[in-house]
């Protein structure tokens, strides 16, 4: 399976005249992505930034020839965003809006189901491949490095730490991945892991968890199976109480089920390295290399 | 967010799902009055949001009107302390007088998302009254699920294989299955996260009743449900909760000494932890956000610190939105305005550090600078024992 982003990654941003996907979208465009359209209903045929605009996610993709989305729509309307760009054949969708209902995410993750497009998202940073200087998401491009390792997190910053710290040990990454902090999300751990066992550039990973759900069990249970390469991980909110919604609409713990120690307990099984610090995350993946 | 009980009985009816008969009140009288109505015998509920009502003291029947009307002065004002209050308890404001019917038997229904295959799922148990949590741990095959289609709804062919699980036959089976597609529709027309009948009562009389009803919403959608979001109740919320949310803060009150202020979900998450693996213990959740501005990090500093049990606070920022000098200019001017007696640790890392950690140490200001996450907690742990 080829990485999901690369050289040929043509994208257009949904919501692009927005202060927040105009910002991100020209940060991509400086960090090395092929920004070649702009979609806001009702601003088609302006140019912004160099960037030409248009109504409808189809006559961009026919204009430009998008093979990639980025998703800033507000809430109330980004699951329509997200099926327009499916049913207009886009291959990458990246949804950063935070705040999607779910009902409305049943439904995109339905109808997408019938199409070929992957969805990252919704309520995530987005995708980055140092190595060929694509990014396509709300990541701070600077403290990437290109390197060794892949990494997967359903949370933002939680993610940047591990780059950081990657960065500093001289690994640097291959692709990082957030799939976001939604309880339905159209790629999932097991997904991204899936990714980085069949890709040449990724070596070892760093797989980011937090309460909720039991994505993190059943990646666990795949790792097992599937993955040789080193796996190091950490699971956000083992002092999170019961009940509490800790911010991500995911992060819960309900009902006595997803809780950071059975989450622990079940990549512990799988070999999962398991930092009990988030500080710890490449320190634990510089002890388990041997470097 | 969560209703009251009398609040989702409301919504439920509306939807054709058969409640007892009953109102809210919150006077005592008046709750006299509405037991003779029901001819006397009447059940008087606390309603507060917190479960184990029962437990707490908070549910009672009464055989004569005067009785609901001593039940009632008992209740109305009383704090309401059940395993999900803490033990300061919840004051109750209003009571739900409802009419007494005879029991045969208590089920269990309730209706989540099943995260694992993105989809509602109706749970059914014959063991009625008891919390779900308990039946899953102890007797998992006890519960019977059915997991369907938003769009389509719960079909009748699904509600008759859960009223056979429940055991059910003739007359009532059909009634459950008329009750059950109700709730199915309640849940998805009002974006529900959560609507749990437990008990469901079968009367002697064979009827199916929501003898209680919990529905909790999805927040993101409540932008659809202007009627639902009225029935929002802040006293019922943490008033240091209610204030952040104001600020579009997201702050979660624990029981530590340690304040936090974060970006990111997961990094708040994380530093919550970090403190207690260092040995601290965290005050609180607190999310800035992705792109605070100085005004909220002021409003955060000063959220925290109305805590009284926080002794240190530890700020931990990776910036990729967000802008590091942004965060220091607002923890400056906090401090410097609030006038903050405990010490800070600060952390950033990011999107123009240099010039935030400058802004830090022009201040003046007696802040803790840190270099990475592990020597902010070390060192915020170690300043609380230089304050004690």
């Amino acid at each position: 399976m080829a990485n999901w982003i690369s050289r040929d990654t043509r994208l257009v941003v949904q919501g692009f005249t927005g202060r927040e996907g105009k910002f991100h979208a020209l940060a991509s465009r400086d960090y090395g992505t092929q920004l070649v359209a702009g979609v806001t209903p009702g601003k088609g045929g302006t140019v912004v930034d160099g960037i030409p605009v248009f109504d409808s996610v189809h006559a961009a993709v026919k204009a430009t020839g998008a093979n990639a989305s980025m998703v800033f729509v507000p809430p109330p309307a980004a699951a329509d965003a997200i099926m327009e760009a499916s049913d207009a054949g886009v291959a990458l969708i990246v949804a950063i809006t935070e705040g999607v209902p779910i009902n409305d995410m049943i439904k995109a993750k339905e109808y997408l189901a019938k199409g070929s497009s992957r969805l990252i998202g919704p309520n995530c940073p987005g995708i980055i491949r140092p190595s060929a200087k694509v990014k396509i998401g709300i990541m701070p491009a600077r403290i990437h490095k290109a390197g060794f390792v892949g990494v997967v997190s359903r949370s933002g910053t939680l993610t940047y730490e591990a780059v950081g710290q990657t960065t500093a040990l001289g690994f640097g990454q291959s692709t990082c991945i957030g799939i976001g902090g939604d309880p339905i999300n159209g790629t999932n751990f097991i997904d991204a892991l899936t990714l980085f066992r069949d890709d040449p550039e990724t070596e070892a990973v760093i797989m980011i968890g937090e309460i909720g759900g039991s994505a993190e069990e059943e990646a666990a249970a795949w790792i097992r199976a599937n993955l040789k390469k080193p796996v190091v991980s950490f699971i956000a909110g083992r002092t999170a109480p019961p009940g509490r919604r800790m911010g991500h609409a995911g992060a819960i713990i309900s009902g006595g089920k997803g809780t950071a120690g059975e989450k622990v307990k079940a990549l512990k099984e799988a070999g999962v390295h398991v930092a009990d610090s988030p500080a710890l995350m490449g320190e634990t993946l510089k002890k388990v290399l041997g470097k | 967010m969560k209703i009251h009980e009398y609040q989702a009985k409301e919504i439920l009816r509306g939807f054709g799902v058969a409640t007892p008969r009953g109102r809210v009140t919150d006077s005592p009288e008046e709750a006299g009055r509405i037991a003779k109505e029901f001819g006397g015998r009447a059940v008087v509920k606390a309603q507060v949001h917190a479960g184990g009502r029962g437990k707490g003291g908070g549910v009672k029947l009464a055989k004569t009107p005067d009785e609901a009307v001593e039940l009632a002065k008992k209740i109305i004002g009383m704090q309401l302390v059940t395993h999900q209050t803490g033990p300061s308890g919840q004051r109750v404001k209003k009571i739900l007088v409802e009419e007494a019917l005879d029991i045969a038997r208590e089920l269990y229904i309730g209706i989540t998302l099943d995260r694992a295959i993105g989809r509602p799922v109706m749970m059914a148990s014959k063991q009625g009254g008891m919390e779900i949590e308990v039946v899953a741990a102890k007797d998992p095959d006890a519960i019977v699920k059915e997991a369907f289609d938003p769009a389509w709804g719960l079909q009748p062919f699904q509600a008759r294989k859960l009223a056979d699980a429940l055991g059910l036959t003739g007359e009532t089976h059909k009634k459950a299955v008329g009750f059950l597609i109700a709730l199915a529709k309640a849940y998805v027309a009002t974006d529900a996260s959560l609507a749990e009948i437990n008990p469901l009562l079968i009367t002697g009389g064979g009827d199916v009743i929501a003898l209680d009803a919990k529905m909790n919403f999805d927040d993101n959608a409540l932008f659809r449900h202007p009627d639902i979001k009225e029935y929002r109740d802040l006293d019922e919320e943490d008033a240091l909760e209610v204030e952040a949310s104001k600020f579009g803060l997201n702050y979660i009150k624990l029981d530590g000494n340690v304040g936090c202020m974060v970006n990111g979900a997961g990094l708040a998450m994380a530093t919550m932890d970090i403190i207690q693996f260092a040995g601290g213990r965290p005050a609180n959740f607190l999310d800035v956000g992705g792109g605070a501005n100085e005004e909220q990090v002021k409003n955060a500093m000063r959220i925290i610190l109305s805590d009284a049990n926080v002794k240190a606070v530890l700020i931990n920022i990776f910036g990729g939105i967000m802008r590091c000098d942004i965060i220091a200019t607002g923890v400056v001017n906090a401090i410097k305005e609030i006038g903050i007696k405990v010490p800070v640790v600060v952390r950033l890392e990011g999107t123009n550090v240099e010039e935030g950690k400058a802004i830090l140490k022009s201040s003046g200001l007696a802040v803790i600078p840190a270099n990475d996450m592990k020597d902010a907690a070390e060192k915020v742990i170690a300043s609380l024992g230089k304050a004690a």
